[in-house]
């Protein structure tokens, strides 16, 4: 690879909340960001970022209307690396229990519960959880960001949070009044993570750009 | 951990112009918003919030292009508000790189509004605006307009209709204390913040430091909402920030 390639990264817009600032982020990362709106620019891309805010149901039936989850599922199966931010993050799941059971694009084993089904809420105890809070790096997680994660502030907006089935998908975790949640997960080339990094500031780009540089 | 204390710059934007009043009335021109929004990232800001406040007056908010250009170097929330009245007006505010919408007069209006925000967004994207004024001892009354319209609800049972309607945090500003620097209305936040399950902004009589610290440890506010201290360079985020943590008071940590 020459020194001045630049890795061409899609954003799938599905109708689902607001892509200017992530493409904004990712140009910042040095990568090139495009938009893409439509199946055919998905299969022909490298690298995509799956976005999205908002309620699961819909965020769903938006990308099967789009032809977009076999797409999608195509490119994980081609081993091409993938990154879901936030609920873009909770539909690589197998289903969730947001406004109903919905089927989700089952590339991380677990299912989407909400933080309330844990703990119901209070006057200091607040859903959603939003704010900046630290990471907690899973020691036993193959990844590459041993230590680097540990105590970094991220900006978290959610209601409910990817139950995942297995520990070792789970590379940094999230605690919110003594409930852990997953913040960043793991499978082969695909990440997730339930925190905004284009919304963290400059730690939460750090770790955007080497999300983009897998 | 509970979840940490937001520290929220507030621009209030008329036209172009960061403005700046007292009690929401009597505005002063402060300067280019983008100018302060870049500068209160770079000293740490967790959250900025954009208010048009003119918007309701002629209809429409005029904040697009000033959101478009405070992405490119902003990389925290930015909520916006002012002449949100459609799930059309949201979406377009959220496309510009917008993290949340606020509103007031159109949920006072038309409260489904909120849910169908929520709905189509999800609630975590969906703030609501509440201009509180000061009726009675433990009563207040909810105005729209910038003060200038009275709506005759009652501020704690309009705000538990907005928590029952999925609102993902209240904004509440105290039309009394707004621009005083004169500390908060901390009964009227400790009131909201204890009888709803979202997360409660205090907004409206930020001064000092100590102001902080009581509608923190003493009203449970979620978040602070803070303008003419910063705008006027009284004290910078970084100071406040650290004085916070000083007085164990959980904040982001930012170096």
């Amino acid at each position: 690879m020459s020194e001045n390639f630049i890795k061409k990264i899609s954003i799938i817009d599905y109708g689902v909340g607001n892509i200017s600032n992530l493409l904004a982020a990712i140009n910042y990362c040095g990568s090139e960001g495009r938009v893409v709106t439509n199946y055919k620019e998905i299969d022909s891309s490298d690298y995509i970022v799956l976005p999205g805010v908002g309620a699961f149901k819909y965020a769903m039936e938006q990308l099967k209307n789009k032809n977009m989850v076999e797409s999608i599922k195509n490119h994980i199966i081609k081993e091409k690396p993938f990154l879901g931010i936030c609920l873009g993050m909770q539909l690589m799941l197998n289903k969730s229990y947001e406004f109903g059971e919905t089927d989700g694009l089952g590339i991380i084993d677990g299912e989407v519960i909400s933080i309330k089904s844990q703990k119901p809420c209070n006057a200091i105890f607040k859903i959603p959880h939003i704010g900046w809070n630290k990471l907690i790096e899973n020691k036993d997680s193959k990844s590459i960001y041993s230590n680097s994660l540990n105590d970094k502030y991220m900006y978290f907006v959610h209601s409910y949070y990817a139950n995942c089935k297995d520990p070792s998908d789970i590379i940094a975790s999230v605690d919110y009044n003594k409930i852990v949640m997953p913040a960043i997960i793991q499978q082969e080339y695909s990440y997730g993570c339930q925190f905004h990094p284009e919304k963290s500031g400059p730690e939460g780009l750090k770790i955007m750009k080497r999300f983009l540089d897998e | 951990m509970t979840s940490n204390i937001r520290l929220i710059s507030r621009l209030d934007i008329k036209g172009s112009h960061l403005i700046k009043g007292i009690h929401l009335e009597g505005l002063k021109k402060v300067g280019n918003p983008n100018d302060f929004a870049k500068r209160y990232y770079k000293d740490g800001i967790d959250e900025i919030l954009y208010m048009d406040i003119v918007a309701s007056l002629y209809g429409r908010n005029n904040l697009q292009e000033i959101i478009k250009e405070t992405v490119r170097d902003v990389y925290v929330p930015i909520t916006v508000g002012g002449g949100i009245k459609s799930v059309d007006d949201a979406r377009e505010i959220l496309k510009c790189g917008a993290e949340k919408v606020a509103i007031n007069t159109a949920a006072t209006k038309n409260p489904d509004l909120i849910k169908q925000i929520s709905k189509r967004f999800g609630s975590q994207s969906i703030v609501v605006s509440i201009e509180a004024k000061k009726i009675s001892e433990n009563k207040w009354e909810v105005y729209t307009e910038n003060g200038r319209e009275k709506t005759g609800l009652d501020v704690l049972e309009w705000a538990q209709k907005v928590d029952n309607l999925n609102a993902g945090e209240i904004l509440i500003t105290s039309i009394d204390q707004e621009g005083t620097l004169k500390g908060f209305d901390y009964n009227l936040i400790k009131t909201v913040s204890n009888n709803v399950s979202i997360p409660v902004i205090a907004s409206g009589g930020m001064g000092n430091i100590n102001h902080a610290i009581n509608v923190i440890e003493d009203s449970n506010a979620d978040a602070i909402a803070i303008a003419n201290v910063l705008h006027y360079g009284k004290m910078s985020t970084s100071t406040i920030r650290h004085k916070l943590i000083e007085k164990n008071i959980n904040v982001r940590k930012f170096y």
